[in-house]
């Protein structure tokens, strides 16, 4: 505004004050630069999540976990389940069970002697002879295995219901939150005892002759222990969003362009929503590693020979005052897993979405 | 209590009800689903001796018929038939005698737990920032990402392989101390967390602030008008808590060898003793579906301005 007394003293003039249309002084210039350059909503996530130290170091284990857990396993000499004392058509070489760490077997000390080179077993071996280093590394790979596929099952329910029941809403949303209500307050574990239990042999003849048979009836009757019992937290939280979402004005002007239902789900509800689904998808693999562990330590987890940490922990347990490292190991393997899990969860959430905090 | 309250109540129960009922036939049916039938794991079975086994067990009926008698049996007598293995005794009785040992160790866990939790959470919050606190805080956030029976065989390697402390037996004297530390250290590291931040959200309010300016003493402050609001999220851990345990027992059980109700039900599903682990599911589902009815019953008569829809 010009300080012109006379534009002071009449607002209804029609004169148009040319003082107002002046060009900038590079001093007003300067007043309207940002202070900082434009940043995406992401960008700004990642920033924050790089300053948070813990989370950061959080994921770098992770990623070597995971790393090591995918690699080790394709150079290694030796197999998960090879019984490195069994040699088709020799009798069975005890000296090979139970090894302690960096120890050989019989023919492997006598290729030494002769001046050859065997590669060393780091953990030693299980009672049946078997690399312990390598079994912990392929257990490794099937517990972060089966906990990313169970929560990727778990968000896809979570999500489809969700939305639906979000933005239908109505009876159909109705419906779907009494059903959620109920499965919520079931004791989970108490239930995924018992459907792990039955499903396991209810599945097993279902399976064979399948590509499914090689992962084991173990694991895919967790999956769809899963798939059952989880989804209803995921589901409760997306419809908390749509819900919200649903009421903003660019959804509005969707719908009064012509757009139809699902279209404005995926295309504005379920883009909107998906810091808060990242986040919660983070926090539910260590959930799902912690379960698949307890059910494979109560013997209901993956099919033998296949390892998991939680069975190998649990197969430790009869040799525990001769071998405590045999427990030791994959029970810091899963510690560090969970922890770093959650950490990391914890820091997406505080750099993606503030608001969650608690 | 308003009328808002008490349809809240009423509403909760009724939930609570439908939760139990939906359990009951869930395990019914998923155990009436198990291929080849309770008696397949018995070894030379004659046709004639299984048919009168069926009879015996009322197995022969189409299955909603004997759905709905057991049904009737749980409700009216609680009454969920014999067991299939240890012959000649019921469940309820085979999990009466667990639920006493059980029901000892979870209760004394949970006390420990609930004690040491409160006065953790709230030295943490008072000395917020020190090293006494940060020190709590990462013990607390390790704790709770380590599975129990990773806790309890790490206890078991050190105090009674390593330092042959304590016995390993948990039906001898002194063979309780192990798993009530393994089930209670969970449950006590979350409720540290969940006091120190409601302490915390607590100790900023004005009432504090008025209540210092008074000259009322600290200990009267922390003890009369702090904790007193700061336990309110505490009762929402209770039912949860139940659940914790009721789960966390079934391993540590194993783990410590102690003859309770956890142990019993895995060694029946391993046997496949399906009465009994129809029996056990639908008790401890129970008892988890009351526990967390209470809590949220009492946390909403604690605190009437929490709004759950």
């Amino acid at each position: 505004m010009s300080n012109d007394p006379k534009h002071r003293f009449n607002p209804f003039s029609m004169h148009v004050n040319v003082d107002d249309f002046i060009p900038a002084t590079d001093e007003e210039k300067e007043y309207i630069v940002q202070m900082r350059p434009s940043t995406t909503f992401f960008r700004d996530g990642v920033r924050r999540l790089c300053r948070n130290k813990v989370a950061l170091i959080s994921f770098i284990v992770i990623v070597i976990i995971t790393l090591s857990a995918i690699f080790i396993p394709l150079f290694w000499p030796y197999s998960y389940e090879q019984m490195l004392g069994v040699v088709p058509g020799k009798p069975v070489d005890p000296s090979y069970n139970n090894l302690q760490p960096f120890a050989y077997g019989k023919t492997e000390q006598k290729i030494i002697e002769e001046g050859g080179s065997v590669f060393p077993h780091i953990f030693g071996t299980d009672s049946s002879g078997r690399d312990y280093f390598i079994r912990v590394v392929y257990g490794t790979r099937i517990s972060l295995a089966v906990g990313f596929f169970a929560s990727l099952i778990v968000l896809i329910i979570g999500i489809v219901v969700g939305s639906v029941s979000g933005y239908i809403g109505g009876k159909v949303d109705l419906v779907i939150m009494r059903i959620v209500d109920i499965i919520y307050s079931l004791p989970d574990m108490l239930m995924v005892i018992l459907l792990a239990s039955v499903l396991r042999q209810t599945i097993g003849d279902a399976l064979e002759g399948t590509v499914l048979e090689r992962i084991g009836s173990n694991i895919i009757s967790l999956f769809i222990v899963f798939g059952i019992l989880y989804w209803v937290s995921m589901a409760r939280l997306i419809r908390g969003q749509i819900l919200s979402l649903r009421e903003q004005e660019y959804v509005m002007a969707a719908k009064a362009t012509g757009a139809r239902p699902f279209w404005i789900i995926r295309h504005h509800l379920i883009p909107n929503c998906i810091s808060v689904v990242i986040i919660s998808t983070a926090l539910q693999i260590p959930n799902a590693i912690f379960t698949e562990s307890f059910l494979s330590f109560v013997g209901l987890g993956v099919n033998a020979p296949m390892p998991s940490l939680g069975s190998l922990a649990s197969d430790a347990l009869n040799g525990i005052s001769s071998y405590p490292y045999r427990l030791i190991i994959p029970a810091l393997v899963i510690s560090l897993i969970v922890l770093s899990l959650n950490l990391f969860g914890d820091g997406l959430r505080d750099a993606f979405d503030p608001k969650l905090k608690s | 209590m308003n009328s808002k309250t008490v349809l809240y109540i009423l509403k909760r129960i009724g939930l609570a009800i439908l939760t139990i009922w939906v359990v009951i036939t869930v395990t019914f049916f998923v155990m009436h689903a198990v291929p080849g039938g309770p008696f397949m794991g018995e070894k030379a079975i004659s046709p004639a001796a299984l048919k009168a086994l069926e009879v015996k067990y009322g197995m022969d009926k189409p299955v909603f018929e004997q759905y709905l008698t057991y049904l009737k049996d749980v409700v009216t007598r609680f009454d969920f038939g014999p067991s299939l293995k240890q012959r000649g005794r019921m469940v309820t009785e085979v999990i009466g005698d667990g639920m006493r040992i059980s029901a000892r160790l979870g209760l004394i866990a949970a006390g420990i737990a609930l004690v040491s939790g409160v006065v953790l959470g709230a030295v943490a919050a008072l000395k917020r920032n020190k090293f006494i606190d940060k020190a709590i805080m990462v013990l607390t956030t390790a704790l709770v990402s380590m599975p129990s029976f990773i806790i309890g065989t790490l206890l078991l390697i050190l105090f009674v392989i390593t330092l042959k402390w304590l016995p390993g037996n948990g039906a001898s004297a002194g063979g309780l101390v192990l798993p009530v530390i393994t089930l209670s250290l969970y449950p006590a590291a979350y409720i540290t967390r969940l006091t120190r931040s409601s302490m915390l959200d607590v100790l900023g309010q004005d009432y504090i602030r008025t209540a210092k300016a008074k000259g009322v003493s600290k200990w009267k402050i922390i003890f009369g008008h702090a904790m007193k609001n700061s336990l309110i999220p505490v009762i929402t851990y209770f039912g949860p808590m139940i659940a914790y345990i009721v789960t966390g027992s079934i391993v540590v059980e194993q783990i410590f060898a102690v003859p309770g109700i956890g142990r019993t039900f895995v060694s029946c599903i391993i046997n496949r003793d399906y009465p009994m682990i129809m029996g056990t599911t639908i008790i401890l589902a129970t008892l988890i579906v009351i526990m967390n009815l209470v809590s949220d019953i009492l946390y909403k008569v604690v605190d009437p301005r929490i709004n759950f829809d």
